[in-house]
Parts: C-alpha cells; structure tokens; sequence
C-alpha cells in the first residue's frame, strides 16, 4: 500500500507540488531568519573570534563588553604574566576612531593595536599586502569592506593613505575579518602605532590577550588571573558569550529579531502544517474508500506517515537549499558579508519540520482514524 | 483466471427456496444520537440475501437502506440484533477481524464511484488485492484481465478524469470483483449515470457479478432497475414493508 500512499501523494501534480513548496517556504523562512540572527550576534563577538592565538582575555573587571572597557595600566600586563600558569601574556588595543581620507570623507572605524613583537591578534586572512609589512612605519591593514567603503569598487591598490588624530596611515594590506556588528570598518595596527592613531589617555592597555602553559587548563589560569589580578579573565568561548549576552541583555535588536524569528516559526509552522493538513483531508474521501475496503487503521497511519515523510524530506531540502543559496548569493553584498547557514540552525530547522509534519500528520491521522467507513456511502 | 471466471453469463438458476440464504439479518436495530437526540434509523430488520441471486433494496430516500447495508457489510455495527454472514455472527467478528473479513468477502460499488484520481484504471482495481498483500506486478496482471471482463480494456491506463462517469463505474464494478468476494455491495449504482449508461452498469452486474455462492445486494430507489433484480425488498421508515419478493 506504499505505493498506492506514493501514488496518492504525487498524482495530481498541483496539489504535490503545493505541499512540498508549503514545507519548503517555511523552512527557508525559519532557518533564514535564524541564521541571519546568529550572523548577527556573531558580528558583535566579532574581536574575539577573529584571535585565533589567545586563549585567554583579560580585561578591566568593570568591562561591560569588548567595545566598552576601561583601560588597564601597564602593570597589569606584568602582573598577568606573573601569574602560575601563563604561557605569555601580550597587549590588545582596541577603541573606535575617525578616519579621513584625502577627499574629506571620513568614517568611524574600529582600530585594533595588536603586540608590536608577535603581531597575536592579527589578522588569518590577507588578500591583498603581508602580515610582516605592518612593522612598517604608519603601517595598517584594513578590512575588504572597510576598503571598499573608503575608495570604492575598483581593484585593491596598497599605498593607500588616510588620516586619523592628524597621523598619516598607509594601508599595507587587507584582509577579511568577520564583520563587525557596526559595519565600521576594521583596522589592523601594531599596538605602539595605535596609541599615536587614538586619542590619548592616562590608560591605554585595552586587554591582556594570554596563552595557558601547556598542559594547563585554560578555565584554571582564567581562575588564577582573576585571584591574583583582581582582573576579569575569560577563556576565548566565554569572552564570545559575554559579548554576545550583553547585547541580547542591552539592546532591543536581538529582542525585535528575535520576535521576527519567532513570527518567521510561527508563520513558516502553519504553512507547512496546513499545506499537509489541507491535503489529508482533500484526501479524507479517498481513505474513506480504502477503509471501507478493508485498509487497517494501522496501514492508513503507515501510509499517511509515509506521505508526511516524503513531503517533509523534499520540502526540507529545497527549503534548505534556498536559504543557502540565499547566504551564497549574498556573499558578494558588503552589508551581508558574513552571514551563513550554520549546521545548527539546518539541525534546528530540521527538528522544526519534524515536530511540524508530525503534528499535522497526528491531527490529519485524528479525522482519518475516526473516519466512519460508511462515510463512502453518503453520496 | 478471473476474467474467465467472472466473464460467462450469469449460471444463476430460477430462484427458488432451495437457495443458499448467505446474509440472514435476525432483529437488526440500529440507533445513532444519545439521550434525547437519539433516533432509530431500523426497526429490527429480519431478511435473508440468497446466493447467486441479485437482490435489489428498494425504498424512499430515509427509509434506512444505506444504513441496512453498511450494517450488512460490516462498516457499522448494529445496536440491537445480529447479521449472519456466509454462517458467521458479525457480533462475532470486532475489529481487525471485521477489517479483514470485509477486505476478503466483500466488494463494494459507490454512487459516486470513489476512484483514487491519482491512479489509473488498472492501478485502481488493482487496490483490493494489494489489500490483501498480493505483489503489486501480480495485482497488476490480475486488475487488467478484469478490466478486460468489464469491456474497458482500451481505457486500462486511463485516469478517472479521463472516462465517462458510465465507464468509472464500470471500473469500480471491475474493482469490486477483482478478489471476488463472496459479498457484493452496491449503493445506488445508477443515481449518478444517465439511462443508458444506468443499463449498461446494471446489465454488467447481472451478467458478470452475479455468480453462484455471492450475494450481489444493490441499493436504489430507481424503479427503471427493478427488472434487473432477481428478489426485491423494499423498505419503508427503517422496517421493511415487502420481505424479499421474487421476480421471473
């Protein structure tokens, strides 16, 4: 009866290829929305990720998040590299500041000094100049969209200057970083290069970026930092979550998206749920028939279930393919730079469809199960 | 083969009391609705369906006949009474076995036919047996050759949509009898085909349904049929006003 189950489902064409595309709307609307929501909680850890070296952030107690914090002293860098268990302990500098370009234009952009010696904390990703011409005098490496921001579209040409405290800046390089929350443009420095480019203040040291020795547990050394500093340390995953959280605390962003996302559930839940619902009891008749036949409720519920199946299945995966096309079209888009479709959110999507086919099929299955076989007989 | 069984004019013999009685409903009552909306649709029903015979249940539209016979054909249990099928209590028979007692020993013809759109002539009369686990090469072969029997072997591959409402009933006659059931149930066969193709229908159910041993039972109130029937009962307000008179 499998195949009378297949038969049913694909014969009239329309009506198929409506509940499949009723599936698929939903999941792209649920794993489209999700994602374009992790991309942007991603953007606003988007320091910490980029440093792949550091294993441990140490910063000012009173730190709110990566773009709010109160200068360190010198001293703590000493000190952090005094404590049982740091492998090394380098400075990160990190503030927003106004860049110029020859023109007059100008943008806020965020400026990162990374240690003059080890150059940890650069960036992974060049695409145009070297890492080692950042030793260079005035030297800075910015990011593609930041360049393209500042002088357009054109191909990347290095030399390029621009002017921020009144310091002369030449671009020795670019490279790609995952985008900032705020869409500014990012600028790599070497650290003593950055105190000139920014205003200046009693305190500098923006964070400690550490390595544990090895064999020594990343969350230990955090624990002795903290109990000999008096300071916040953090290993990479929680400097991450502590950002992100502030903003799902503080702003009304992710709050709002969060809404979208829900309604984006919702709205995509009861389309694939209809769809398949409305296509069971376009179909009531017909079970009718074969009840009377003598089909087994047992059978109707294997067959309705593997109509459910297949419909979710195919409508899964164009959903799924249309929200990858989606972030893989977008790729070339500045404003959407960064965006992806992590597993997670296909794994959830998948769940969501899961929990959506089966609910339509138990309420579908509910009529069909109770379906009085004498139905066939009232005209 | 099947085909062959069911294409030789009816051997049906005259009627006479020697007959095998196969479907003997004894004080059938049949009640839907609770408390005060509860309505008795049949009054204890007494009647007996012969086999090799065509019966034909006769009556006014609400007089009980739909619920007489999907009572008969085991798609609703009776309140009060019992119907004895080919030698079996139906009282004995509940659930899956009711289920598959009806797949093997009962074929059914709707008014409005009740083809599966999606599938075609053959697939569609092909259903019984796959019901019954036939592989579906062989039910395939088997709903052709009935297919044949019926005259519609031109139109095997031809959706519902595609055939006459005389030639889709035609098929749900081939459908019905494909795993020849020893009960066949048709209600109203002819209501929804003009005159001619009511004839057509009803000819093909004398000559080809009828055989011995099966009790063919056909629902209607159209009195242009009634000469096809070997026995009438006739109904009126859920008791029966005629007790199965014969005909020829």
């Amino acid at each position: 009866m499998s195949w009378v189950a297949w038969k049913m489902l694909t014969g009239d064409r329309a009506k198929y290829f409506g509940t499949v595309f009723g599936v698929a709307f939903g999941v792209l609307l649920i794993s489209q929305q999700m994602a374009i929501f992790v991309g942007l909680m991603r953007r606003t850890a988007h320091a910490a990720i980029d440093v792949r070296d550091a294993s441990i952030w140490v910063m000012d107690p009173e730190g709110k998040n990566v773009d709010e914090v109160k200068p360190l002293s010198d001293s703590d860098l000493y000190r952090v590299r005094g404590v049982e268990g740091v492998e090394w302990a380098v400075r990160l500098y990190k503030s927003l500041v106004r860049a110029r370009i020859d023109n007059g234009e100008f943008r806020q952009s965020i400026l990162l000094g990374i240690d003059d010696h080890t150059l940890i904390g650069a960036p992974v990703k060049l695409v145009a100049g070297s890492l080692a011409d950042l030793r260079r005098p005035d030297a800075i490496i910015i990011d593609r969209p930041g360049y393209r921001l500042f002088w357009g579209d054109g191909p990347i040409v290095l030399g390029k200057t621009l002017e921020m405290n009144d310091r002369r800046a030449v671009v020795v390089g670019v490279c790609d970083t995952t985008p900032p929350f705020q869409t500014f443009p990012v600028m790599y420095t070497r650290y003593s290069q950055a105190l000139g480019f920014a205003p200046r203040e009693r305190n500098q040291l923006s964070f400690v970026l550490a390595h544990e020795k090895e064999g020594s547990d990343p969350q230990q050394v955090c624990d002795s930092i903290r109990a000999s500093t008096g300071l916040a340390a953090r290993t990479r995953g929680d400097m991450i979550w502590f950002v992100i959280g502030f903003y799902l605390r503080s702003t009304g962003i992710p709050v709002n998206f969060g809404i979208t996302i829900a309604l984006g559930f919702i709205v995509g839940t009861a389309i694939a749920g209809q769809t398949f619902y409305l296509f069971t009891l376009e179909n009531l008749k017909q079970f009718g028939a074969l009840k009377a036949m003598g089909v087994s409720n047992r059978r109707l519920i294997g067959m309705i279930l593997l109509q459910a199946t297949i419909v979710g299945c195919i409508g899964y995966g164009l959903g799924i393919g249309m929200t990858s096309l989606f972030f893989e079209s977008t790729q070339g888009v500045t404003a959407l730079m960064g965006f992806y479709l992590p597993w997670q959110v296909a794994v959830i999507a998948a769940g969501a469809v899961a929990v959506i086919i089966v609910l339509a099929s138990m309420i579908s299955l509910r009529k069909v199960l109770i379906l009085e076989p004498a139905v066939v007989f009232r005209g | 083969m099947v085909a062959s069984v069911i294409d030789q004019p009816s051997t049906a013999a005259p009627v006479d009391s020697s007959t095998e009685v196969c479907v003997s409903c004894r004080g059938v009552v049949k009640e839907f609705g609770d408390g005060e909306s509860r309505i008795r649709v049949l009054h204890g029903i007494n009647a007996d369906v012969y086999g090799s015979e065509l019966t034909l249940l006769v009556g006014p539209s609400g007089c009980g006949k739909t619920t007489l016979i999907s009572i008969i054909a085991g798609l609703l249990y009776s309140t009060e009474g019992d119907v004895i099928l080919f030698g079996t209590p139906q009282s004995q028979l509940k659930g899956s076995k009711l289920v598959q007692f009806r797949a093997q020993n009962v074929g059914f013809v709707f008014q409005q036919y009740n083809l599966l759109p999606s599938l075609t002539a053959t697939e569609n009369v092909a259903i019984p047996l796959l019901i019954q686990g036939q592989p579906r090469s062989q039910a395939l072969v088997k709903a052709r050759e009935v297919l044949e029997a019926v005259g519609l072997g031109s139109r095997a591959k031809q959706l519902p949509s595609q055939l006459s409402g005389g030639q889709q009933q035609r098929v749900a006659i081939a459908r019905a009898l494909v795993h020849e059931p020893r009960l066949l149930v048709c209600d109203e066969p002819t209501a929804a085909l003009d005159a001619q193709s009511g004839q057509v229908v009803m000819d093909l159910l004398k000559r080809v349904a009828v055989q011995p041993g099966r009790a063919v039972i056909v629902v209607t109130h159209d009195s242009r049929v009634f000469t096809y029937g070997d026995r009438i009962i006739e109904m009126a307000d859920g008791r029966i006003a005629e007790p199965g008179s014969t005909q020829h």
